[in-house]
């Protein structure tokens, strides 16, 4: 198994044994990512980081990865930064890259634009988010962060809240916790709940599911709660809107009957689903999440360009 | 109402069981457009036993090739190909679904890069064979409904 010279597009084309590849590399990681360490270990590369499209963490975590690896970064940030605004298609911005770097990190606001990269470019290609599509670095990070904080995936109870519907990173995840055997609660409105395709996908390997509009009920039994940003335009009506999101955000109040160990993830941005007094308490770890970006890009970047 | 006839043809392809009112399509689809050697007969809205009313295509002194009629299928799956030779059916079968769809459909999804200005054609895969299911190579949405969306 080696992931040398492999496209990452979507986090169904890598197989479980691959996951848990990364996911070892990523802890190695761990003492370069904080800075305890050094490395030189792709010393000489090239990453090009062309993000046409507004993101904190996913850039500055995969620019931070390549340096701490002792790599060096070429970026594009914006489309105003690049020759796109100018006309120029993102296929021949990519064969530029291509030409200049070793590997490629990509956002970009159309959907299948990190696929359509990956045909143009002989230098591999990792999607970094593209439209409302794929995201799965952000799904490995979020796997890495659970198995971090409390082992074994496939033994925790995760309950997941907000915008399932239209949320493909929320869909990636649920098939990646379904696929290591992990249980999943979906808690949202119906208009926005968990698409019936996903929940089929889901049950057909076996994993347990359900699907509940009541988030209060099934925190005593979660291991993880994983809220997701409710996006606003969504809804026709304001009002709409706002009885929704308000029905879906985390309290410390409501920590009372939770596990000890039950952790609280979340992508960000947040806007107001999780009280910024949980920051403080042991079940945050979002910000753990966050940071786990970089030692998951080292991971993808070294096994990527070097191989084990 | 009498079943409408045209005129059989010595050499060529017939395709037959065609969609009600897609024969135009059909010939756009295949690219024909009918010049002094390829002549080409068109029924439309004909009467069927199998499909009630249906169109028919006859292209004279053209064999068209399976993998090109079979293009044809995401439009009108239930559609025959009859090769002809000397006035004798010398060939018939059903078009096939293709597992890979090439610049036939667009991806229904506007914000897909393959709706974009992009040197690229659109693409959809097969995922499922009955029902007949696409998702696009490149955003990964399945597809809804392929046959709205024929370039």
């Amino acid at each position: 198994m080696t992931l040398k010279g492999r496209d990452i597009i979507n986090i169904g084309d890598l197989e479980l044994d691959e996951i848990e590849l990364i996911l070892d590399i990523s802890k190695e990681m761990l003492p370069v990512a904080r800075g305890e360490k050094r490395s030189r270990t792709l010393d000489g590369k090239v990453l090009a980081s062309l993000f046409f499209e507004a993101s904190t963490r996913t850039r500055l975590s995969f620019e931070t990865a390549m340096h701490r690896l002792g790599g060096n970064v070429i970026t594009i940030t914006g489309q105003e930064g690049s020759s796109l605004i100018k006309g120029e298609t993102l296929a021949d911005t990519i064969r530029m890259a291509d030409a200049y770097s070793d590997i490629i990190a990509l956002r970009h606001p159309r959907e299948g634009a990190a696929r359509m990269s990956a045909t143009f470019s002989s230098a591999p290609v990792i999607n970094g988010g593209d439209g409302a599509g794929q995201h799965p670095t952000q799904t490995l990070l979020d796997l890495f962060t659970i198995r971090e904080e409390l082992g074994d995936i496939g033994k925790q109870n995760v309950t997941i809240v907000g915008d399932l519907r239209y949320g493909r990173t929320v869909h990636s995840l649920s098939l990646a916790l379904g696929r290591m055997g992990a249980t999943m609660t979906f808690v949202a409105p119906d208009m926005i709940q968990m698409p019936d395709h996903i929940i089929s996908d889901l049950k057909g390997m076996g994993a347990k599911v359900k699907r509940t509009t009541d988030l209060k009920a099934e925190i005593p039994a979660s291991d993880v709660i994983y809220m997701t940003r409710i996006q606003k335009e969504r809804f026709a009506e304001e009002e709409e809107y706002r009885k929704v999101a308000g029905a879906y955000k985390l309290q410390v109040r409501m920590l009372d009957d939770a596990k000890k160990h039950m952790m609280i993830m979340h992508p960000l941005p947040r806007v107001d689903e999780i009280h910024p007094e949980i920051d403080s308490t042991r079940h945050a770890k979002y910000f753990a999440q966050a940071f786990n970006g970089v030692p998951v890009r080292m991971a993808l970047l070294k096994l990527i360009l070097e191989g084990e | 109402m009498k079943e409408v006839k045209i005129a059989p043809i010595k050499n060529g392809t017939v395709i037959d069981h065609i969609k009600p009112g897609m024969a135009l399509k059909v010939m756009e689809m295949l690219r024909i457009d009918g010049d002094a050697r390829h002549g080409v007969s068109i029924a439309m809205y004909a009467n069927s036993k199998k499909l009630g009313l249906k169109d028919i295509v006859k292209v004279e002194e053209l064999e068209l090739e399976p993998d090109v009629v079979n293009r044809l299928a995401v439009l009108t799956p239930n559609a025959t190909i009859s090769i002809i030779r000397e006035l004798k059916v010398v060939e018939k079968y059903m078009v096939q679904l293709p597992q890979v769809v090439e610049g036939i459909a667009r991806c229904e999804n506007l914000n897909c890069i393959s709706n974009q200005k992009e040197p690229i054609i659109s693409k959809l895969i097969r995922t499922s064979a009955d029902p007949p299911r696409y998702r696009c190579f490149y955003c990964g949405r399945d597809q809804e409904n392929v046959q709205n969306n024929i370039i």
